[in-house]
């Protein structure tokens, strides 16, 4: 191998370092035993291996239940944001109208007014809705989280792609829906694939709206909050992996569709 | 069209997940014993007898008010019985969430509450808002380790201000560290102690002398204590964790909130009561309690509830489980786990002291509890952390003391002097 | 050419506008009136008070000091690792799996997992202490040692926050077709000129939303910096936060927000102003 590349797959292996030790700590944290997060001085394997701070967690009656309403929830606000984000992420990329800095700002809004202090005007709202303490309540509110990403994500998509592909069809006497369908959207495809995949992820890891608008049904994120911010150390670290290991599983399962946005260039 | 497809699929999906009618259940909602095992202790035994449906459900403290002030906005219930501590309870009063449960108070008239305990649920009112469920204190806890530093003639049970302040030194320049450790992080209980030990210990008074004379000697005074407390008590919220891992050996905080580290290593810390300082031993006993919401989904189902927690059966129940303390006449059994036990004593020796100096917690403040407790937690960020000098902090920080004051016009609470009006800012 | 209605963009548009006013415009409508509404009727007393705390300054300063250090950073990071992605050839896939893993850690778990290693007795401490550096623990995130809390938090937010970053500039590297860096490599270009001249202008929309995006959602940073920095280190949000939910002061958290958003929508104005991507911008 040449110094080079040595060189090279040294920088590759420490930026995976850099981004697996914290989860291995945190992971160590979790099955090291009630004692093994006081330790000093630490050492990279825990003390003991022990899954009862696991096993504690997944018992808990109502875990189940959050579980899937967390599912549910992420799997509703995949799809609301990806069937409102593409269009307007094509809207955005293929025309030019008078109005659209403004669209930009008002979904870029939605993230930069911290969401926490809207609690009290929405929850009021999502009562009088009926959708308070309801998942679907909560995958709407996510929704309007991840919008912005669908929205600008798809948007440079749609940039990249060649309208010239897409004039090509019209003339072939396809429809501009047909041109679109046939045409744009298996490029984007993968694209849209992983947009859905942060909305997904977004609203998994979401926590204050969905604990202050749910009562009984709570998402998984928000039935351990409460118990994040204040059981042993050893818990909070289960917790934590608890909600962790889902969404990594889920971005493994999904990698092709973040790679195949790569695979675009080798068309 | 297939776009359709999928979007109707999807609105199918979550009508799936409106909400059905449970009305046969009773949803309990308590900021108190979130911690998971505790929680789950309400669940498999102290709930155990209750001939209802109970669904236990816990809360984070800052956003019971957020829910409670939209549930009542809305004018729809979820929550029947809401579980939590009188200053979490105050802020819900003048939002019109909270029912009048006096009817309550008469058919638990048997149990033995002392009548001091039940006028604290009236809130300074004249109905009862809430029935008292648990009681709890602050005391101090201490690694074993740190016992050989105590200053000469220092009776641990009966310490003063000073001989906490010689002790830490003491500790810090034989180990090198400092480790005496306050809650002071975000959302930490240093208000409390402010509130219901320094202040009282000090001046005999949490509001009236707050710029007097004697608080501005006490600030000074408690600076120079901080030079022997470890830096990270800023974001300490919970003691029971530096403690463990030996970050601290001196501590102070809520029993509950200390209650993980006795329980884990009971033989490695003693418990004891807080200081004392000229005026005394100031203290501050804390009451959690039951309400019923205003519209309650399950009002007959909510009396049943707050009539099982509040039996001397489930009482010490609760208090063998998770360590908080009856409020109904109860002998606590022999046979308390040893955390539990060595909590129980620091309790008993802090009520049952001679210099023992009561401060209730804030009565009338309304929803500007918050606001009373950023007061003195800014006052002693100026003046310990920022080093602003004490005098025109306390009268600068007495301004927006008495703005609460007169904006309320709750009048004083002991151990300040009685007032007839809103309690003044000397 | 296919005729281009012109109702056709604001019919794609319509849906998500519509979601929002009903789900985001109207709370936030009702939250502003809260910030400007006091007992007397309007006033702007609200602002004055967060403006007349004790906390304000210093909150702001850190925000944008964070987000002036955190952004770039992230930019840069996610930049590098995407180049070298395009060279491996081998298991790229599950290289990029892992390098974009933090994007599934929620804000509280990251926070935790960086406050274990952070803390006195952490690992990062114990690492040192094994290497001999230190005698034994020592405090990196107190008040007493601002600058460490400050590094502190930065890494903890590159860590959390750069695979966003650097899966919207993989998604445009995918889009740079191969051709335009083999004929520049033809035409004698060298790596950096190939990477100044060719990549980078051509990543601009990609780049565009990567720093957008990131600089809002660095503008609401919160939860690690509560975790790290506990009351040491207040940001606007900590601080609305804070006055939410323990100074129980809606109006005062409401006005706290909107400055929040008002710099966050000033800092996207600027963006693309700056950033000036053409709609038909071709390949």
């Amino acid at each position: 191998m040449r110094p080079r590349s040595l060189l090279f797959w040294a920088g590759v292996a420490t930026m995976c370092a850099w981004v697996l030790v914290p989860i291995w700590l945190i992971a160590a944290g979790a099955i090291g035993g009630r004692q093994g997060v006081f330790l000093w001085p630490k050492s990279m394997l825990p003390p003991e291996f022990t899954f009862s701070a696991l096993a504690v967690f997944l018992r808990i009656e109502g875990v189940g239940k959050a579980l899937w309403n967390s599912v549910a929830a992420a799997a509703m606000t995949m799809a609301f944001a990806t069937l409102l984000g593409t269009p307007a992420g094509y809207a955005l990329a293929r025309f030019s109208f008078r109005g659209q800095n403004a669209y930009r700002l008002l979904i870029l809004l939605t993230r930069a007014f911290p969401i926490a202090i809207l609690a009290l005007p929405l929850t009021v709202a999502f009562i009088n809705w009926g959708l308070y303490d309801t998942t679907l309540g909560v995958a709407l509110v996510h929704t309007a989280l991840a919008l912005p990403f669908a929205a600008l994500v798809t948007s440079s998509l749609f940039v990249g792609i060649p309208r010239e592909l897409e004039e090509a069809a019209w003339i072939f006497g396809c429809t501009r829906l047909q041109a679109f369908v046939k045409i744009v959207l298996p490029l984007a495809l993968p694209g849209i694939a992983a947009t859905g995949l942060f909305a997904f992820v977004i609203s998994w890891n979401e926590v204050f709206a969905a604990s202050v608008l749910t009562v009984r049904e709570r998402t998984l994120t928000a039935y351990l909050l409460t118990v994040l911010s204040e059981s042993p150390l050893h818990f909070r670290f289960a917790g934590g992996l608890v909600l962790i290991l889902p969404s990594v599983v889920f971005i493994f399962a999904v990698r092709r569709y973040l790679f195949a946005m790569w695979g675009i260039a080798n068309r | 069209m297939r776009k359709r497809l999928i979007a109707s699929a999807a609105i199918l999906l979550g009508l799936g997940f409106l909400p059905q009618a449970q009305a046969q259940e009773t949803v309990f909602m308590s900021t108190q014993l979130r911690p998971i095992e505790e929680a789950q202790k309400v669940r498999d035994v102290i709930l155990k007898g209750f001939a209802g449906q109970a669904v236990y459900v816990t809360e984070q403290p800052q956003q019971l008010n957020v829910r409670m002030r939209a549930e009542a906005a809305a004018g729809r219930r979820t929550v029947s019985v809401i579980g939590a501590l009188h200053g979490e309870l105050q802020p819900l009063q003048p939002m019109g969430a909270l029912d009048d449960i006096s009817d309550v108070a008469t058919k638990l008239a048997d149990r033995g509450i002392p009548a001091n305990l039940m006028n604290l649920g009236k809130l300074g009112g004249s109905t009862q808002v809430y029935i008292p469920w648990m009681q709890a204190t602050y005391i101090m806890v201490a690694n074993r380790q740190a016992l050989p530093f105590l200053p000469a003639g220092a009776d641990i049970n009966a310490l003063t201000y000073d001989q906490l302040k010689e002790w830490a030194k003491n500790v810090r320049e034989r180990t090198g560290q400092r480790r005496l450790g306050f809650p002071a992080g975000p959302t930490g209980l240093m208000p409390r102690f402010f509130q219901g030990y320094l202040y009282p210990s000090y001046t005999g008074s949490a509001v009236s002398a707050f710029r007097s004379a004697e608080a501005e000697a006490m600030w000074t005074n408690f600076k120079d204590l901080w030079q022997y407390v470890q830096p990270n008590s800023t974001s300490y919220n919970f003691m029971q964790e530096p403690l463990l891992a030996d970050e601290v050996w001196i501590a102070f905080d809520h029993v509950a909130r200390v209650l993980d580290a006795l329980r884990q290593r009971p033989n490695d810390f003693v418990t004891f009561p807080a200081p004392a300082g000229p005026k005394g031993r100031g203290y501050m006993p804390v009451v959690a309690g039951l309400s019923i919401a205003k519209d309650a989904p399950n009002r007959a189902g909510a009396v049943a509830l707050i009539d099982h927690l509040s039996t001397a059966r489930t009482q010490l129940v609760t208090a063998a489980e998770v360590g908080f303390f009856p409020v109904v006449k109860a002998d606590l059994p022999a046979d308390l786990a040893p955390g539990v036990r060595l909590a129980a004593n620091a309790i008993a020796l802090t009520q049952n002291a001679r210099d023992a100096l009561v401060s209730l917690l804030p009565i009338g403040l309304g929803d500007k509890g918050g606001e009373f407790n950023k007061v003195y937690i800014d006052t002693f960020t100026r003046i310990v952390l920022r080093n602003e000098p004490a005098r025109a902090v306390l009268d600068r920080e007495a301004e927006n003391l008495r703005a609460i004051m007169n904006a309320t016009a709750a009048p004083c609470w002991a151990p300040d002097p009685a007032s007839t009006s809103a309690c003044p800012v000397n | 050419m296919q005729a281009r209605p012109a109702y056709l963009p604001y019919l794609l548009l319509a849906p998500s506008v519509l979601f929002l006013a009903a789900l985001f415009l109207y709370p936030l409508a009702e939250t502003i009136l809260l910030s400007v509404r006091t007992a007397e009727g309007f006033s702007f007393d609200n602002y004055r008070r967060m403006a007349g705390d004790l906390n304000f300054a210093s909150a702001l300063g850190n925000t944008f000091l964070l987000v002036g250090v955190v952004v770039p950073l992230q930019i840069a990071l996610a930049l590098g690792l995407a180049q070298m992605l395009t060279k491996i050839t081998r298991g790229r896939e599950i290289v990029l799996w892992v390098w974009t893993i933090p994007m599934g850690v929620s804000d509280l778990a990251a926070g935790l997992v960086w406050l274990a290693l952070l803390t006195d007795r952490g690992y990062v401490n114990s690492a040192l202490f094994a290497l001999g550096l230190i005698d034994g623990p020592t405090g990196w995130l107190s008040y007493e040692t601002p600058v460490t809390l400050f590094v502190a938090i930065v890494l903890a937010e590159v860590w959390r926050a750069t695979a966003i970053v650097l899966v919207i500039l993989v998604a445009g590297f995918g889009l740079i077709p191969k051709e335009y860096g083999e004929a520049a490599e033809i035409f004698g270009a060298t790596p950096w000129q190939r990477f100044t001249r060719v990549t980078l202008p051509l990543l601009k929309p990609s780049l565009q939303t990567a720093l957008i995006l990131r600089t809002v959602l660095a503008f609401e940073v919160f939860a690690v910096v509560f975790a790290l920095g506990g009351r040491n280190f207040p940001v606007l949000v900590s601080e609305a936060y804070v006055w939410q939910f323990e100074n129980q002061s809606y109006a005062v958290a409401a006005a706290y927000a909107v400055v929040v958003m008002a710099i966050s929508l000033a800092a996207t104005a600027i963006y693309l102003r700056v950033l000036r991507v053409k709609p038909e911008a071709r390949l």
